[in-house]
Formats: structure tokens, C-alpha cells, sequence
């Protein structure tokens, strides 16, 4: 069967982030970039099922401007077939993503679209979802553990009190949890290879889909500092401080 | 303005969570409506209805609702939510899984996770892992939204005597079904609704070791939570995660044992009143953040601080 995975091009999880001196947004400029750590997850696992033989085809899809290249090569390097660039330099909207992946899901169609929950940048936690209502496709999301089995997929999901397993029949979504796997690294002889792989590029125009935006950034702050508080020197004086001064004990 | 707000819940009890999704929904303005979507959830409704400031209960009371999973919920929120202004949930995983799709399927945008509201029309909510807080407007006919609890007080569970009416709309699903579950069982707080946390990291070695922050939770009537690290190393399950990715809390106190500090944990923790760190390593930054820290080892720190209280 063919895995669709969904890849974003975000700040690097390790870059402290910092807020432009105007408020306007985050600032971004000579930032290192990287693949969304969730959606090194969702490569992973689709790489993990076509070494089990229940994939046949990886085709990884991202959505930014020309430099996302990197993150498909990347994908390509960790076992990904081919790569789909859709190349724009708007900022997009969680709504106009899920549309963009929709009529690539509807040009590929795939039996499973695998994505991260969430990308560290917005954390939004909502494309996977809006994709699935607009294909009418079901939805394992925050998945921790995935077994395909005949036309169906079992998907275990890390809910608040604890696991629950939903059966959804092919095709379906699944967007993954911290725990689904442990990603690999890419070795040097896939990197070079990664580089005769197909990748195509096409616009949002090509996909017949307009670019709309219904959500303004008023502004951007930093987050409120705590300060450090004192240092104790022993449990007593934790527990006595709790008690008289915190009273929270 | 009029505001539909979903209801979180087991079929037998209302989740505390609903009532700070209330007062959110009263900073905004206008008739608020809850939707009550499950199987045999009548008790569910009557509480509901007691809540002090709501106009009407809406019960959805059908077998295709029993676990709400996303594709009938998402289904029955867009054709319910289609005539409010707004609609809102708490963003626990079950909003978070449905409020997408019915976003989508009213062809509307969707604001995650807010922790303030400015106005009708614009939100605040924290982006890259707490990191930086966005103030966003929208321009959405209807505003789909999911509420982080800590930033909102719970609204008064007693006081309120809202009609309760049937809904008899059924959106099963034949693409998919619940399965099973594994849910902890806990005679301890919930994590999200307790005065008291107490967690552990790395620092813990492995899952018995929790036990002595067990023995501290249990005098206290606090709730056990983790971070990151522990949970991956497997000492404990994904329930107990606090952090952006796990739960996040905001307790009267909270103290963290063996835990470095790593901002995905902070972001969980850090609107905490107090905060207390025990870590043998003075150099986490954890104390950063801390109120309190007792630089020493948690197996000496932790049983003292237990026969102390």
C-alpha cells in the first residue's frame, strides 16, 4: 500500500526562541531550521511499515517555501521514495494546509496519510484532523502504536486518561505521539543517494486551491519571567517555608 | 453572540475541566449552550444544567456518542454549532481530536488552546512551547476554539437551572470504532484539577522509585505527575506526562524531584503558584523557575520530606 507522510519545515526544537523587539512575531532570521520532530516520527513509521512489508510506496509531501527541499531530502535519506513540494512563500493557515493536503491525497491516493500531531512552531495540533474531515477519512491521532492489519488499522492513542485503541478501515490518518518510535538517523550512503530521488514541485495554483488567511497576528510577547527563588538548605527549612511563608502546606 | 460548549465527560460524571471552559466562554459574551454528546449521560446533563450562567443543555444521548470518538462528534458539533458564534471545548485529548474536523467541515479556521480571551474576536494563546504568547484576531463567522484550563478560573458548578432538551440527531460512523482501553486507575487527584503535584524525572532510576513520591502524594492528597524523561524510559505511563506535549498544570504547588528542567517541562508547569525543585545537580535549570530549591539527593530529600509533613 502507498503512505502518504506530511513533513514542516520548523525552527530547530534545540534554538531558543526569540520575540521581535516590535512584537510582530517570533524572529526567525538566521535561525537554524529543521523537520518538525513529530514529523520525523511519522517518517519513521511509514519507513518502519515498509520494512514489514505493509508499505509498498513513501511519498513525503511538505508545504513552504523552495529551502523545505531540505526537509524532503532528509525524508529521502531516512527511506522515503519520492518527494512533493507544494512552493509558496505565504504563511499559511492550519485550514489552507489541510486543504492543500487534501488534493494531494486525492491525486496520490493513498491508504494511509501519516503526520505529526503537532508542529513546535504553532502548535496548533490541527491539520491532521482538518484533513481528515475534509476527505471524509477516519482519524487515529496521537497515535502511539499502529498495526495495520488487512483494510483496516488499529491505532492506539496517548488520551489523557491513558490508552485507548480505535479500528479504522483504510483509508485513514493517523498523526503521531512522542512514543510511536524513535527515529532514525540518516547514514551517508542514503543522504547521497537521497539526492537521485524524484522530488517534484508544484503550487498552490496547481492543486486548484486558494490561498486564504482569516486569522491576524495582533502581536507577539515574550512569556511572563518566573524568577529564581531561594535555595534551601534542608528539608526542615522547605517544609517551614511551605508552612510560613508560601502557606501552602 | 451565542456560544455552544461541549461537555467533557465519562457518560457519568461532568470533568471539572468544563467549568473553566465556562468562564472562558462568559469573558466572551452571550448565551452559552452545552452540548452534552454520550450514552446514558443524564447525570452528566443534570450537572450541566446546574451550572450557575448556562441557557440550555442539549443532550445527544446515542450509542454512535458512547466513547466520543472524533468522526461522529465532529459530525454532530458542525450541524449543531452551525447557528452559534462560537464553539468551545477544553482542550483535553477528546477536543482536541474533534474540534479539528468540525473546524473543517464549517470551512472555518480554528484557534487552539487559548489562555485569554481580549475580546468576541481575539484570543491569546502560548505558541512554541510556551515561548512566546500570540495575541490572534479572527475573522472566522464562527470561532472554533479549544480552552487550556489554567488560564481560566472554574465557573460555579451550583447555582444554575438551564432547561435540558434532547437532541435526537445520530451521526454514527462506519469507518471507525472504539476498540479497547488501558485507562490508569488512581484513588489520586487528577493531575489537572490538583492543588498539589508532586513529579519525577530522570532522576527517579525507574518506576519503583516513584513510590516514595507516592508516600508524600498520599499525605498530601496531591496527584503524581512526570516528565518527559521518566515517561520515555518507560518508569512510568503517558498519562502522568506534564509538560507541552503532556498535561499541563498550574497547581497551588508543585514540586518537582529529579527533574532537570527542560522547557518542553517548564511549559507544562510554570504558571504553578509555587514551585518547589529537589535535584542533586545545582547547575538544572529547574531552579530557574523554582520558588524553593534543596539542592541534595531525593532519596535522602524525598522520605524527610514525607515524615515531615
Amino acid at each position: 500500500m502507498k503512505v502518504l507522510v506530511a513533513v514542516k519545515r520548523v525552527i530547530d526544537y534545540n534554538v531558543k526562541v526569540r520575540v521581535k523587539p516590535d512584537n510582530s512575531d517570533v524572529d526567525l532570521n538566521n535561525v537554524k531550521m529543521a523537520m518538525n520532530p513529530f514529523c520525523e516520527i511519522a517518517v519513521e513509521e511509514a519507513v518502519r511499515l515498509k520494512e514489514k512489508g505493509v508499505a509498498t510506496e513513501i511519498v513525503v509531501v511538505s508545504i513552504g517555501p523552495k529551502v523545505a527541499q531540505e526537509q524532503i531530502r532528509t525524508s529521502l535519506a531516512l527511506g522515503a521514495d519520492r518527494g512533493i513540494l507544494i512552493e509558496t512563500d505565504e504563511k499559511l493557515e492550519s485550514l489552507t494546509v489541510a486543504k492543500l493536503l487534501k488534493a494531494v491525497v486525492e491525486k496520490e491516493q493513498p491508504q494511509l496519510v501519516v503526520l505529526g500531531k503537532q508542529s513546535i512552531d504553532s502548535d496548533n495540533n490541527q491539520t491532521g484532523q482538518m484533513l481528515g474531515a475534509l476527505t471524509g477519512l477516519p482519524q487515529g491521532t496521537f497515535a502511539s502504536e499502529v498495526a495495520v492489519d488487512g483494510d483496516k488499522v488499529n491505532v492506539t492513542r496517548e488520551v489523557d486518561a491513558g490508552l485507548r485503541t480505535v479500528g479504522l478501515s483504510l483509508p485513514a490518518i493517523v498523526t503521531t505521539d512522542l512514543r510511536l518510535n524513535e527515529p532514525r538517523y540518516a547514514s551517508l550512503p542514503n543522504i547521497m543517494k537521497a539526492k537521485r530521488k524524484p522530488l517534484e514541485t508544484v503550487t498552490p495554483a496547481d492543486l486548484g486551491v486558494e490561498i486564504k488567511s482569516t486569522q491576524t497576528l495582533v502581536k507577539v510577547t515574550p512569556p511572563a519571567q518566573r524568577s529564581a527563588g531561594i535555595k534551601v538548605a534542608d528539608v526542615a527549612q522547605l517544609v517551614e517555608k511551605l508552612k510560613t511563608e508560601a502557606k501552602v502546606l | 453572540m451565542s456560544i455552544l460548549l461541549i461537555a467533557e465527560h465519562d457518560n457519568a460524571t461532568l470533568n471539572v475541566a468544563t467549568l473553566n471552559v465556562v468562564t472562558a466562554a462568559k469573558e466572551i459574551g452571550g448565551d452559552i449552550d452545552i452540548l452534552v454528546a454520550g450514552e446514558g449521560c443524564g447525570a452528566v446533563a443534570e450537572a450541566a444544567a446546574k451550572i450557575e450562567g448556562i441557557n440550555k443543555v442539549i443532550v445527544a444521548d446515542n450509542a454512535a456518542y458512547t466513547y466520543q470518538i472524533a468522526e461522529p462528534m465532529g459530525d454532530l458539533v458542525a450541524e449543531l454549532g452551525a447557528d452559534y458564534s462560537h464553539i468551545l471545548s477544553a482542550a483535553t485529548t477528546t477536543g482536541k481530536d474533534f474540534m479539528p474536523r468540525t473546524a473543517a467541515l464549517l470551512d472555518v479556521n480554528m484557534i487552539s488552546d487559548i489562555s485569554a480571551v481580549e475580546s468576541a474576536d481575539t484570543f491569546v494563546r502560548p505558541i512554541y512551547a510556551g515561548n512566546a504568547i500570540a495575541t490572534v484576531q479572527s475573522s472566522d463567522a464562527i470561532k472554533v476554539i479549544t480552552v487550556r484550563g489554567t488560564g481560566f478560573d472554574p465557573a460555579a458548578g451550583e447555582g444554575g437551572s438551564a432547561t435540558v432538551e434532547a437532541t435526537d440527531i445520530v451521526k454514527a460512523s462506519a469507518i471507525s470504532a472504539f476498540v479497547g482501553e488501558e485507562l490508569a486507575a488512581s484513588d489520586r487527584p487528577d493531575l489537572a484539577a490538583a492543588e498539589i503535584v508532586i513529579s519525577g524525572g530522570r532522576g527517579m532510576g525507574n518506576g519503583d522509585n516513584f513510590e516514595i513520591l507516592y508516600k508524600v502524594a498520599d499525605k498530601l492528597g496531591a496527584a503524581v505527575g512526570a516528565s518527559r524523561a521518566a515517561v520515555d524510559a518507560g518508569f512510568v505511563p503517558n498519562d502522568m506526562q506534564v509538560g507541552q506535549t503532556g498535561k499541563i498544570v498550574a497547581p497551588s504547588l508543585y514540586i518537582a524531584v529529579g527533574i532537570s528542567g527542560a522547557i518542553q517541562h517548564l511549559a507544562g508547569m510554570k504558571d504553578s503558584k509555587v514551585i518547589v525543585a529537589i535535584n542533586k545537580d545545582e547547575e538544572a535549570p529547574i531552579f530557574q523557575v523554582a520558588d524553593y530549591g534543596l539542592v541534595a539527593d531525593l532519596f535522602d530529600a524525598v522520605p524527610e520530606l514525607e515524615s515531615m509533613i
